[in-house]
């Protein structure tokens, strides 16, 4: 318990925007540059030991490796931020999946409009249900998506081994096989990323005019235009990957269609959190529920919708799960719901409640997708690269744990 | 009788609306309890509690731990709805069920823990369960040109940013934020559980200060405390409580800390705690 803070600063309410950001990043708020760093360390350590690893070929299944761990960080990171957990999450999304294939099988026929919205409608009310389980009878999320994890994959092998075809369902469907497998056209590659460039760059440029007109700190006009242009060149650069022609017999070029699913997702789970009150009550109770409850928040409503947005997200993990690997199978691997954990809390969301955001799913994803593609074509074992995967799902709790013991003063 | 200035007798009957019979002359008081009374099971927490809380003036509850100050500011809070008794606001009988109907009359609670957030920024805080928007969307630059304002109004200037985690903030600043929060959303009964029991000296004096400031906006403030430092600087009203019974209340100069610590620990003067447990 110290008294001295608060006599020793300077009594001033202006002009702390750039102060207030060292602050945070001192609070644990530690942004996205550590982990950034160490994402490019990372690259260019791959590109040294084997220069494929930076070819527009590469990079563009890089991207689409990393789709999955991202997509699932997402479902997680709706429950993390609440200080709860989804064990489940791997098998939920290849349960949806699966409804998708069989639905759009030989036997059934269903058009994709219809099965694709179905599978994710099977996983979001798989997900709803876990969580009014947990919250109706206050029992752990762990405990609870436990049993999912289990459970569900039962589910999934009593499906597959029913359809007779040895296991595996393939899809045979072209748009959910073109998800992953089919690229936009060069030209509309340009103008999807110009055109989510320029909404991006408009959001910022817009809220920092609109807190000067009102009177209110923002950030400096310098930095301003050194985001927009970070976002600028970096946008360019990766439509110049992908529209670089990958293939080796036939014209490969353009951006896979799982790319836009990934940024349509971020875009909407990044706006629910930080411009609606469902966010702001998701991060409130993550904080402090008690505190949430005494505001007169409705607590388990908002803890609900948590759980139902995780399903939903999985169910589009779990398309684009299928689509990379042409088909589903009984033997789906239970790693993934660890490997999306672990990329949503590389990606800096903690463990704990509270702290974290959507870009981490996508930092986070692309770490665990270099360390896969880059040790794969480094010819590393696959003992290493779990003792890798490991010890960098390590650092990041540890720093987790840092951060949060940094975030809390005595008092 | 010699040390307490006026004894409110438990078993007064409730006298409705109209003033109580306090020598020290309350003014028309903003909230009036009336016979309040509180069981557990067997036991009786409140024992037939008449009080009033005028508005502009600081009224301190006090007592020793177990004597119900926590089951009556419950009460007040509608947390508690009480066993029998009314409740008078503004001269009008209310009843309060829930936080939400108190909050609705304009009755805000600042709990000693303070219910923030230490993950979301001043302005979040201050907002949370009442977030103004725009479009569906978080209208931020109202919320943050309001918070700024009433910060201001309330003189917490020791805050760097109010877009800073609250987390952040020393003891003190937190209490000043749990109390503006209090009062932005037009609170006429600002009810503060122990503001000062975990701040240090200075912290202490900027949280009194702030106390004193909301009674000279017009603001009821009602305090628990359990040290009568603080409740002699900041209060105008004292009422003291002993075993679930409102054994005195009155302008607070009619008080001194021999009297008030005799009252707390005896119910009364030594003489009527004899009488009351032959």
């Amino acid at each position: 318990m110290t008294d001295t803070s608060e006599t020793a600063v300077a009594p001033r309410v202006s002009d702390g925007a750039l102060r207030g950001q060292l602050k945070r990043l001192r609070q644990g708020d530690k942004g996205l540059l550590p982990i950034l760093l160490g994402l490019i360390v990372l690259v260019i350590y791959f590109e040294i030991r084997n220069s494929v690893f930076l070819s527009s070929g590469n990079l563009t299944n890089l991207f689409v490796q990393a789709t999955i761990f991202i997509l699932l960080a997402m479902a997680e990171i709706w429950l993390l931020l609440l200080g709860e957990i989804d064990l489940s999450v791997g098998f939920v999304s290849a349960l949806g999946a699966t409804t998708a294939v069989i639905l759009l099988d030989n036997q059934f026929h269903w058009p994709w409009f219809a099965a694709l919205p179905l599978a994710i409608l099977v996983t979001t009310a798989i997900g709803t249900m876990q969580g009014f389980i947990i919250i109706k009878l206050r029992l752990p999320s762990f405990i609870v998506t436990l049993a999912g994890l289990l459970g569900w994959e039962g589910v999934l092998i009593f499906f597959v081994d029913r359809q007779g075809t040895g296991g595996t369902i393939p899809v045979q469907e072209k748009v959910l096989y073109g998800l992953v497998n089919s690229n936009l056209s060069p030209l509309w590659t340009w103008i999807f990323v110009l055109a989510c460039l320029a909404v991006l760059i408009y959001l910022i440029v817009r809220r920092d005019q609109s807190r000067r007109a009102s009177g209110l700190d923002a950030v400096p006009q310098f930095v301003t235009i050194a985001k927009a242009v970070t976002l600028l060149v970096a946008g360019i650069v990766l439509v110049l990957i992908f529209n670089k022609n990958r293939g080796t017999f036939t014209v490969l070029e353009g951006m896979p269609y799982a790319i836009p699913v990934d940024i349509a997702m971020l875009a909407a789970g990044s706006f629910i959190l930080t411009r609606t009150r469902a966010g702001r009550y998701i991060y409130a109770i993550g904080g402090n529920a008690e505190a949430a409850r005494r505001a007169g928040v409705n607590v388990n409503r908002y803890r609900l919708l948590a759980f139902v947005f995780t399903g939903f997200t999985a169910g589009v993990a779990g398309l684009i799960y299928a689509s990379r690997l042409g088909g589903i199978s009984d033997n789906v691997d239970s790693n993934l719901v660890l490997l999306a954990v672990a990329s949503a809390v590389i990606g800096g969301t903690s463990l704990f409640g509270g702290r974290g955001k959507m870009i981490h799913a996508v930092i986070g994803g692309l770490v665990i997708a270099t360390i896969y593609n880059g040790m794969a074509l480094i010819n590393m074992s696959a003992a290493t690269q779990y003792i890798a995967t490991a010890l960098v799902l390590l650092v990041a709790v540890a720093m987790d744990a840092v951060a949060r013991r940094g975030s809390t003063p005595s008092r | 009788m010699a040390t307490t200035p006026e004894s409110t007798s438990p078993n007064t009957p409730p006298n409705g609306v109209s003033v109580s019979g306090d020598s020290g002359a309350a003014p028309s008081a903003l909230l009036s309890l009336r016979g309040i009374t509180k069981s557990f099971g067997a036991v009786e927490a409140l024992k037939h509690v008449d009080l009033d809380i005028p508005a502009g003036e600081v009224t301190a509850l006090i007592g020793d731990n177990g004597a119900g100050k926590s089951t009556l500011i419950k009460a007040i809070a509608g947390i508690y709805a009480p066993t029998s008794g009314e409740i008078f606001w503004e001269g009008r009988k209310v009843n309060l069920h829930t936080p939400r109907d108190a909050e609705n009359l304009g009755i805000a609670t600042v709990y000693q823990d303070l219910a923030l957030c230490d993950n979301l920024d001043i302005v979040q805080n201050m907002y949370l369960g009442h977030e103004e928007s725009r479009h569906l969307t978080l209208d931020e630059i109202k919320m943050e040109l309001n918070t700024k304002r009433v910060l201001s109004e309330l003189s917490v200037s020791t805050v760097q940013s109010v877009r800073q985690l609250v987390g952040s903030l020393s003891g003190g600043q937190r209490q000043a934020i749990a109390v503006a929060r209090a009062v932005m959303h037009e609170s006429k009964l600002v009810i503060m559980d122990e503001p000062t029991a975990a701040l240090g000296v200075s912290q202490t004096a900027q949280v009194l200060d702030l106390i004193k400031r909301l009674a000279s906006r017009g603001i009821a403030v009602l305090v628990i405390s359990h040290n009568l430092v603080d409740v002699f600087e900041v209060a105008d009203r004292i009422a003291v409580m002993y075993l679930g019974n409102l054994v005195s209340s009155g302008p607070a100069a009619n008080y001194d800390t021999s009297s008030a610590v005799e009252i707390i620990t005896t119910g009364g003067s030594r003489a009527d705690a004899a009488a009351s447990f032959k």
